[in-house]
């Protein structure tokens, strides 16, 4: 990295950014923390409630159970996609008209509006008139995204994959790019194993944009909404009620304000961490390889 | 950037396997990424009755239809032209104010300039649907609801983090040598930026534009919140559409296949920078 100067004056140049970010994320961000603390009984007269509604959420099941579905859909959509994402780069055609090829066909997807996403894995799913759910179907699996519990989370984790692993692949792809052919003469004359070759060569050289990667399928699924929404509206029962799904329910749908602020809060707080978490290590790795 | 195609040290001793093996893999990935899209397209190309009774491959006889209705319906197409509006909205304003945020944060260490960064970065991780209801409130209070900047605006919230992120990456590939000369031949600050910097970093611009673009025509959530009529975008159109008794599948398929267009359209023109949009500049 180039030397930067010390420059104090730069913060007018971040000033357009700091205004318009205050007033499209602060002033709501405020709003949120306003109503968690305060209790209404309409007419807009409101009440101190200090912690109460947090005390209220944190015993709550409904709250801890969407985490956990939350919890474990983002934990089995990234032991999918991280390692498809790394085989697919692998298998990549390295130059030419093909790789150009691949890369179009697998940018698609991530260029689909998120309710087309669902809209397109609903109809895809469906016994009668979609391909995937006719064809589990004449083979006699017992496949109904609507009523199965199964099903539904199989739909959905599918859906997810096929939208996103691309983006893992992508940037994987942009990583082995970046791996001078040094390298590999190198581990020729070693005559290193190809295990070991990715071992040691390749995925060390990956970690960078691996960890971006990782970090943001982990956010994005984290706050899914709008594909399970289209594809199972939550259901069925509770069962793919996600944290976000939940959320919008309580707010928009119920109005209990104070509850879903309170829950709101809560809610960031958790992504907020564990990205600080992914973030600290990546920029960690940026230091290291003295970017 | 290395080109691996001289690299013989891998493939070579059993190079024919290897390429089939290579092939099967990408062919199975892309006809797995095709297939939901191929039976969308096929949709959308059928007559409802073919659909419901009858269960064909492809379509047995071809109909437009179904594209005739949204093109010629103003309350369908109106949908395509306000997800236009805002979304050329939102990039406009979230690449203007992140290009000098951007050069400060590649070019200077200010106070603060770390956490600041990091403070961006976690607007790009709120959850639209946390911010929901504060905006529906916050816009309807200053009478911005149901407008297209008030969706251009919502937008900026993941959209700014993210162009700044992009641009700064770019910027930081840019000498300084080059800031230093144009300074001691007397440019101003101003000057410097539109005539020498913007050019040189252009396929950055290009990049971050591509992305905020990208990120509000897939977004639903915010945009069908602030909106009921005047600028509903087209994908709240289309789930009202399904929510109604009997859908028409037909010519919900074909809206569908017509809100990918765009995105395959710009596509190819930035296929080589999509990976280094998506690394944030890093890679």
């Amino acid at each position: 990295m180039q030397e930067k100067t010390v420059n104090h004056k730069a913060w007018f140049l971040v000033l357009p950014v700091l205004a318009l970010v205050a007033f499209s994320a602060v002033i709501p961000l405020m709003t949120v923390v306003n109503y968690s603390v305060q209790d209404s009984f309409g007419n807009n007269q409101f009440f101190w409630a200090g912690l109460e509604w947090f005390r209220e959420m944190l015993s709550e099941e409904r709250m801890w159970n969407a985490l956990g579905r939350q919890m474990a859909f983002s934990a089995i959509i990234l032991a999918i996609e991280v390692p498809l994402g790394i085989f697919v780069a692998l298998n990549m055609p390295k130059s030419g008209f093909w790789a150009s090829f691949c890369l179009v066909v697998m940018s698609l997807p991530l260029l689909v509006p998120w309710n087309v996403v669902g809209t397109i894995w609903q109809i895809f799913g469906r016994v009668d008139i979609g391909l995937l759910g006719y064809t589990l179907d004449a083979l006699g699996v017992n496949y109904n995204y609507t009523q199965d519990f199964i099903s539904a989370w199989a739909t959905l984790i599918v859906m997810d994959v096929w939208h996103w692993t691309s983006l893992v692949a992508l940037l994987a792809y942009a990583g082995l790019q970046s791996i001078p052919d040094a390298y590999y003469q190198a581990a020729k004359i070693d005559q290193a194993s190809r295990w070991k070759v990715f071992r040691y060569i390749e995925l060390p050289k990956m970690m960078g944009v691996l960890m971006i990667a990782i970090l943001l399928r982990f956010m994005d699924s984290f706050m899914i909404y709008t594909e399970p929404f289209v594809v199972t509206g939550g259901g069925p029962g509770n069962a793919t009620t996600f944290l976000s799904i939940d959320l919008v329910k309580m707010a928009l749908g119920q109005f209990d304000l104070g509850p879903a602020a309170a829950f709101s809060i809560m809610y960031f707080l958790v992504i907020l961490a564990i990205s600080w978490v992914f973030y600290t290590v990546m920029t960690n790795l940026d230091k290291r390889e003295g970017k | 950037m290395a080109d691996m195609t001289a690299n013989p040290s891998v493939a070579r001793k059993a190079s024919l396997p290897r390429i089939n093996s290579r092939l099967v893999v990408m062919t199975l990935y892309l006809v797995f990424l095709m297939l939901p899209i191929y039976w969308l397209l096929n949709m959308s190309l059928k007559t409802n009755s073919e659909i419901l009774n009858s269960f064909t491959l492809w379509p047995q006889n071809l109909t437009f239809a179904n594209y005739a209705t949204i093109l010629t319906d103003a309350s369908w197409y109106m949908g395509y032209v306000n997800s236009m509006i805002y979304v050329v909205m939102n990039t406009v304003i979230s690449v203007a104010v992140a290009l000098p945020a951007a050069y400060a944060f590649s070019r200077y260490h200010f106070m603060g300039d770390k956490h600041l960064f990091f403070w961006l970065l976690t607007n790009r991780m709120a959850p639209p649907a946390v911010f929901a209801l504060p905006f529906f409130q916050l816009y309807s209070s200053v009478g911005l609801f149901d407008t297209h900047i008030a969706v251009a605006l919502a937008h900026c919230l993941f959209n700014v983090p993210l162009a700044v992120w992009i641009l700064e990456g770019f910027m930081r590939g840019v000498p300084k040598e080059i800031d230093e000369t144009a300074y001691i031949d007397g440019y101003s600050f101003g000057r410097f930026f539109v005539k020498i910097f913007m050019p040189l970093i252009a396929s950055g611009i290009g990049v971050a534009a591509f992305f905020c673009f990208m990120f509000s025509w897939v977004e639903l959530l915010l945009s069908r919140t602030l909106t009921s009529v005047d600028a509903k975008p087209i994908a709240a159109t289309m789930t009202r559409t399904v929510g109604a008794s009997g859908i028409d599948w037909g010519v919900l398929a074909a809206a569908g296949v017509l809100t990918i267009v765009p995105g395959a359209l710009v596509i190819y023109f930035v296929r080589n920078y999509i990976a280094k949009g998506f690394a944030l500049g890093r890679v």
